[in-house]
């Protein structure tokens, strides 16, 4: 009897614990969130999104400079990671053997779990000194923090792909790139894009690789990639570093405006990745 | 059964089909003492066996005595898995299947497939048929060739005014019958199929047997079946295979390969006799 009661008690413990961890998992994203709200907020107005950041030492100004080079940055790190995340991932799931298979998944997980600020002094030997910080070098940077989570989230997508789906068309006599274009690449698209999604949500926010890439720019807006871009992470670390309790504000309203397009971006993944599973599972 | 046969180590092809002309005495596939096995398991060892053209030869035996395998081997399919090894010899049209320089690819596009699940692509019913042709560069007259191929599938009348909806919302024997229409549309030589009712109620069933009687005058059939009544119904030909047990090892052999009605009601080997009356498998 005194088991059956410890094993009922122990139960009941463990599930209060379990729940007790899951919200505290919670509060600390709502602490976050509330307390960068909070801060941040009054600064969040029509100007602070249309405006350039203000000179030196004058009131005002806006992040528009900053949003449009974080944008720039994403989009050209998406455009290099992309295409060759999917077509590692294609590689490792249709054509790589087993043996050359498991190596290149070993790399592409170290590569995923490689601190970024690693990955910012590699680009910085490579594409910055003896030139200059550039849009460029800081995309490359940000491309190669997310071509393993593409190549990653690709490589799920395509193992949902039943296999026999596969066999079918590989049996009509269709070569396997073809078959990989024509079947397996158009049932997997919505979690390819997923993928894409949350490496650009982890892309717009990283601010280490940056630094030593992008982080010397002027206030105005800058669409030239081969000089350094304004970005937001960058923006947010410089205020944050200044005296004036204005600048402040403003860092906390630009990571309110980083998170909540975080948020929105993951939403958005979620949905995309529903609909495709759905695609597949009828 | 007042007659009795005695082994014929030749099977008379003209004799077991109604039509006779010379040139349905073809022999398509001449397989020679063919062993498979993938890594340290064996899985058919020593298969010597002939598939004639325009016929129906079915595959029976119990799980497990390598009918699959086998059948797998005619169209290359067990290139795909990883560790298979193929000895021996596999004769199409007078030249290796295995030969260096063979291209399997090739060898899949004329020896059509039909699996035991129904695979359609999550694609339109349309396009599930067209895709093979469009990508293998028979462009012309799709419509046409798509209707053919349904039509010879017998599915032409089911689904002709929802050629645009998806595969996926056909029946299961619907879809089994697609999956034919989809073969076929790249016009091959030989069909393959792998155990293809299996999973349909016996209405589908009967609609497959019947369909294979019409694909008959055109393709050569190979069916892989545990069904013994639906060899006996649809096949001329049957083989039966066994699982040969001895202390080492255990692997899938030809037991007795011979007219349909020969093998189900006098059979020559031991073997095939319980199989084929039920008392094992």
């Amino acid at each position: 009897m005194s088991r059956y009661r410890r094993r009922r008690v122990m139960n009941r413990a463990m599930e209060v614990l379990a729940t007790v961890a899951a919200l505290v998992a919670v509060a600390a994203l709502a602490v976050v969130v509330i307390s960068v709200a909070r801060r941040g907020a009054g600064a969040v107005s029509w100007d602070f999104f249309t405006k350039p950041q203000a000179l030196f030492g004058q009131p005002g100004g806006g992040i528009a400079n900053a949003l449009v080079g974080t944008a720039l940055l994403v989009l050209l790190a998406t455009a290099m990671a992309l295409p060759v995340g999917v077509l590692t991932a294609i590689y490792l799931t249709e054509f790589a053997p087993r043996r050359l298979a498991v190596p290149i998944q070993v790399v592409i997980d170290v590569l995923a779990g490689l601190p970024t600020i690693v990955i910012g002094i590699f680009v910085y030997a490579l594409l910055v000194i003896g030139h200059t910080q550039s849009g460029y070098a800081g995309a490359f940077a940000l491309a190669v923090i997310m071509l393993p989570l593409i190549a990653r989230a690709t490589q799920e997508v395509l193992l949902l792909v039943p296999g026999t789906l596969r066999e079918a068309s590989l049996a009509l006599g269709v070569r396997r790139w073809r078959t990989v274009v024509g079947v397996i690449l158009p049932s997997s698209v919505g979690g390819i894009l997923t993928g894409t999604v949350l490496a650009v949500a982890r892309a717009a926010g990283e601010t280490a690789p940056l630094l030593f890439t992008s982080s010397i720019f002027a206030n105005t807006v800058q669409t030239d990639v081969t000089k350094a871009l304004p970005n937001i992470p960058v923006l947010i670390f410089t205020y944050s570093e200044q005296p004036d309790p204005a600048l402040h504000q403003q860092a906390w309203a630009a990571a309110l405006v980083l998170m909540a397009f975080v948020l929105v971006a993951s939403l958005a993944a979620k949905a995309l990745l529903a609909r495709s599973r759905r695609k597949l599972a009828r | 059964m007042t007659e009795s046969f005695t082994i014929a180590p030749v099977i008379d092809v003209a004799q077991v089909t109604q039509d006779s002309r010379p040139s349905e005495r073809e022999v398509v596939f001449d397989i020679h003492d063919l062993t498979v096995s993938y890594g340290r398991v064996t899985a058919i060892s020593g298969v010597d066996l002939q598939i004639h053209r325009n016929v129906i030869t079915a595959i029976i035996g119990p799980s497990g005595c390598g009918k699959s395998t086998f059948i797998r081997c005619l169209n290359r399919m067990n290139d795909l898995v990883p560790g298979a090894r193929i000895e021996g010899q596999i004769l199409y049209q007078g030249s290796d299947l295995y030969a260096s320089g063979v291209d399997p690819v090739e060898i899949r596009r004329r020896i059509g497939m039909v699996f035991q699940k129904a695979n359609p692509f999550p694609k339109s019913i349309y396009d599930n048929v067209a895709w093979g042709p469009r990508v293998l560069g028979m462009r012309k007259e799709l419509d046409e060739r798509v209707e053919k191929a349904l039509r010879s599938a017998a599915l032409w009348d089911e689904v002709k005014d929802r050629l645009k909806k998806n595969a996926l919302s056909l029946s299961g024997g619907q879809q089994q019958r697609l999956c034919i229409a989809r073969a076929i549309a790249v016009e091959p030589e030989v069909l393959l199929l792998d155990e293809p009712a299996s999973a349909l109620d016996p209405i589908a069933t009967s609609a497959i047997e019947d369909l294979m009687h019409q694909l008959k005058r055109e393709y050569t059939l190979v069916i892989v079946t545990h069904n013994m009544q639906q060899a006996a119904r649809v096949a001329d030909l049957t083989a039966f295979f066994s699982l040969e047990v001895d202390e080492t090892r255990r692997s899938g052999v030809l037991v007795e390969y011979d007219a349909t009605s020969k093998i189900f009601t006098n059979p020559s080997d031991k073997r095939t006799e319980d199989y084929v009356t039920g008392r094992f498998g």
